[in-house]
């Protein structure tokens, strides 16, 4: 498949595997975050640690969309979702973060009206085809998503749609990482920055990374090839004693980001004076709402909020494992109380999550399975060129 | 960072409370390093935990939600939780107990295979089938796999008032000509309407018997060590198929649902290498993932995969990138999977590729000894996983 097999190919992971191995320096350990929660999924989807040395540690960080949201605003939203005539809209990952009382799916069980949908755009067709019902898109997300909510606002303004709003629940990634940076408890070699959301923002936010806290970052794509060698450039400034922002993912990302994409999020939104973030706690300046001028596509202002606050549950370490201070399986309650399938976190709710990743992909010793899997190598790469040859007549 | 109290109601999660406590109070005093501390030599401190999350997964399934959520009917960890503590532990007997695709009784000298399954599949019309072809090849392929001669089927139709008679027409059309290609006889059935919104056009529920001939002992459970793991043909087919003519995500694919009885691609291989086959299965919703799971938990024993080695339509493989979701966990209807000796792997490939139904067939993995109860993916790139059962399918309704 193109613009994928590329990124892919384990001859050249193999290579870029060796040069990283060669960058090390003896007895020095390496320790570096990858902000986002789709490299954390792509990391463990592709076993990329295997190509690593012993000596890098992958620290997990906090861009994963679902992951940041409090408990209280799940409850907030469920209670959006049980007035009266309301279709609540989600992305799917939301359907299962918990909140105080249950998720989106216990409540829809119950009897609300919540839909998944894939974008956006798709909440506003429900809201033009049920002129009838007040239709809400539970909006989340970092600068990722948040130009295709404010495009939707637009779109739903020039329509002049009056059955839709927004619940907007988006955050920003700077002073999330600014938090990180601050966190006594946590000593960072570098940052694999965050590629979705430089798309939108470009690179130049992340300069004060390098130049206030002299961390290199290095802006990666999401497969697991630009990974490794985001990893290599990492290493490179470091050999060179360089602390740069450097771009790996150039093919998508321009350096000053998408301004039209900007433009379009600052029309409809403005920075909200402070957020909460599970686990992290209160953040000032980093999250979105609804600009005055956007008032009706606000569910905050369409409906009386109860502005739910629940307290992270004792046990939970959600906030330690997002700024990278534990490992997943550091966490007390981690594949005990708190799985997949019944999660206490918001870690354990998404794919891209670090504690979700983690129990479905990682979960084992690394050199057993290893183990495992090479023992058996020989027989299954034998037929694999007959199965490639029938794939390849079918395709 | 600041607190601020400007919210007007506060309070604990009770639920997420209650579940730590209750793990809390399993606290196992021979293994006092349950919660190692800090300081403890990190890679034994990760051991400590990896036991501890196994024996977890040993405790005993149940059912903790009040109400039943989708969760319950997604083929993952919710589904076999429910079955295990609400069904199996209600009608507990040595028939049931082994959860195969079918099951086995015995009547006078002669053994049957005995099954049924519901079909709930939206859209009810999609590109190479309907939930008609669905409901007769569902059935049909259970009573195949289990290595039984399809014979008699039942269908019950729950239809919701309004619904159209040509629809109707269409599908049960549909049933008799997939019925006269599997070799069966649709013979008892039911009707039953239900108000409009009580339902969602049309249901279907067949169930069906087989003649089980030979005397081999099939199931998941007598998988041992050096065993191999052949897929019939491509993966993923059909939910695909399904996922897009719901039409929400405006992707056009060249893609037929894989629907078919594959009675006679299990005959082709039981005649060339019965004895050396320990399981089949066909891969209905979960995927070929959820398979090998259930292998790997009832043998005791570890499956590794070759994701090179899967087969996979490039249309499936673009779809599954773009949705985020794994080829393996998409469902078939129309493929199966076979655990057999790695003696007769050659064969049996042979005789499935013999058969217009198993021309991609391959061999996708091994049977090893350990990690036992695991399923571990060496991928494409080069490293290795672990292939879960799944939590949250994305794709409700597919069957």
């Amino acid at each position: 498949m193109r613009y994928v097999d590329e990124y892919r190919d384990a001859e050249k992971a193999r290579a870029l595997a060796a040069k990283i191995a060669a960058l090390c320096e003896p007895g020095r350990h390496y320790k570096f975050m990858e902000v986002c929660g789709g490299h954390t999924h792509t990391i463990y989807k592709h076993g990329l640690e295997d190509y690593l040395p012993e000596s890098i540690s992958l620290v997990h960080g906090p861009g994963c969309p679902v992951c940041v949201i409090p408990m209280g605003r799940v409850d907030d939203a469920i209670a959006l979702a049980e007035q009266p005539n309301v279709i609540m809209t989600s992305f799917g990952d939301m359907m299962r973060v918990p909140g105080g009382r249950g998720s989106f799916f216990d409540s829809s069980a119950a009897g609300t009206d919540i839909r998944m949908v894939y974008s956006p755009l798709d909440s506003l067709k429900i809201a033009r085809q049920n002129p009838d019902k007040h239709v809400i898109f539970m909006a989340i997300g970092f600068e990722t998503t948040a130009p295709s909510t404010a495009m939707t606002v637009l779109r739903a303004a020039a329509e002049g749609i009056e059955n839709f709003s927004i619940f907007c629940n988006h955050v920003t990634i700077i002073p999330a990482i600014k938090a990180i940076l601050e966190s006594p408890d946590l000593r960072l070699d570098g940052f694999i920055g965050p590629g979705h959301v430089s798309t939108v923002i470009g690179c130049r936010p992340y300069e004060f990374i390098a130049s206030e806290y002299g961390k290199p970052l290095v802006t990666a794509g999401f497969e697991p090839l630009d990974i490794l060698q985001s990893v290599y450039m990492l290493l490179e400034q470091l050999a060179q004693g360089r602390c740069e922002v450097e771009n790996q993912y150039s093919r998508v990302v321009p350096w000053d980001g998408n301004t039209v994409a900007l433009r379009a999020v600052g029309e409809v939104m403005e920075l909200r004076p402070y957020f909460e973030w599970r686990g992290l706690g209160f953040i000032s300046h980093s999250a979105l709402k609804v600009r005055e001028r956007y008032a009706a596509f606000d569910s905050e202002r369409h409906f009386e909020l109860p502005g739910v606050r629940v307290a992270d549950p004792k046990a939970c370490q959600c906030g330690e494992v997002l700024k990278g201070v534990l490992k997943p399986w550091e966490c007390k309650v981690f594949g005990t109380a708190c799985t997949p399938e019944t999660p206490i976190g918001t870690c354990m709710v998404s794919s891209e999550g670090a504690c979700a990743a983690y129990y479905n992909f990682g979960r084992f010793s690394r050199q057993r399975v290893r183990e495992a899997t090479e023992v058996h190598q020989i027989g299954v790469h034998q037929r694999q060129a007959d199965a490639h040859q029938i794939g390849a007549s079918q395709a | 960072m600041t607190q601020h109290h400007d919210t007007t109601e506060q309070h604990q999660a009770d639920w997420a409370e209650a579940a730590v406590a209750e793990h809390d109070s399993g606290h196992d005093p021979e293994h006092p390093g349950m919660y190692a501390t800090p300081g403890t030599e990190l890679r034994s401190r990760e051991q400590l935990v990896l036991e501890r999350i196994e024996r977890a997964r040993r405790a005993r399934p149940r059912v903790r939600e009040k109400l039943i959520t989708l969760a319950h009917g997604a083929g993952g960890k919710a589904t076999q939780s429910l079955i295990e503590a609400i069904f199996l532990d209600a009608f507990r007997n040595p028939l049931l107990e082994p959860l195969e695709d079918a099951a086995t009784v015995t009547s006078g000298t002669a053994r049957l295979a005995f099954t049924t399954d519901s079909y709930v599949v939206s859209p009810l019309f999609f590109p190479g089938g309907n939930i008609g072809d669905l409901a007769v090849n569902g059935t049909v392929n259970d009573l195949a796999v289990s290595g039984a001669r399809p014979d008699h089927l039942s269908a019950g139709f729950i239809l919701e008032e309004g619904f159209p008679v040509e629809d109707l027409r269409r599908i049960v059309a549909s049933m008799a000509a997939a019925a006269a290609a599997a070799e069966v006889s649709i013979v008892t059935g039911d009707t039953k309407v239900v108000q409009r919104g009580k339902g969602d056009g049309c249901y279907v529920n067949t169930a069906g018997v087989g003649l089980l001939t030979s005397d081999l002992t099939l199931g998941v459970a007598t998988a041992r060590p050096g065993d191999v793991v052949i897929v019939s043909g491509p993966v993923g087919d059909h939910g695909i198929t399904i996922m897009l003519a719901r039409g929400e995500l405006d992707i056009d694919a060249d893609l037929v649902s894989d629907t078919a009885p594959v009675h006679g691609l299990v005959r082709g291989l039981l005649d060339a290498v019965g004895p050396d086959v320990r399981a089949m299965r066909d891969a209905t919703r979960g995927g070929v993932a959820t398979i090998l799971n259930e292998v790997a938990k009832a043998a005791g024993v570890a499956v590794v995969v070759d994701e090179e080695a899967v087969p996979v339509r490039a249309e499936v493989r673009g779809a599954c990138e773009l949705l985020g979701i794994d080829p393996l966990y998409v469902a078939c209807e129309g493929r199966i999977v076979v655990v057999v000796d790695a003696g007769a792997a050659d064969a049996a490939v042979a005789a499935l590729q013999a058969h217009p139904l198993g021309a991609g067939a391959a061999v996708v993995g091994r049977v090893a000894e350990d990690p036992p109860g695991l399923v571990l993916l060496k991928t494409g790139f080069g490293g290795t996983r672990i292939i879960d059962l799944l939590v949250g399918d994305p794709l409700p309704r597919i069957c």
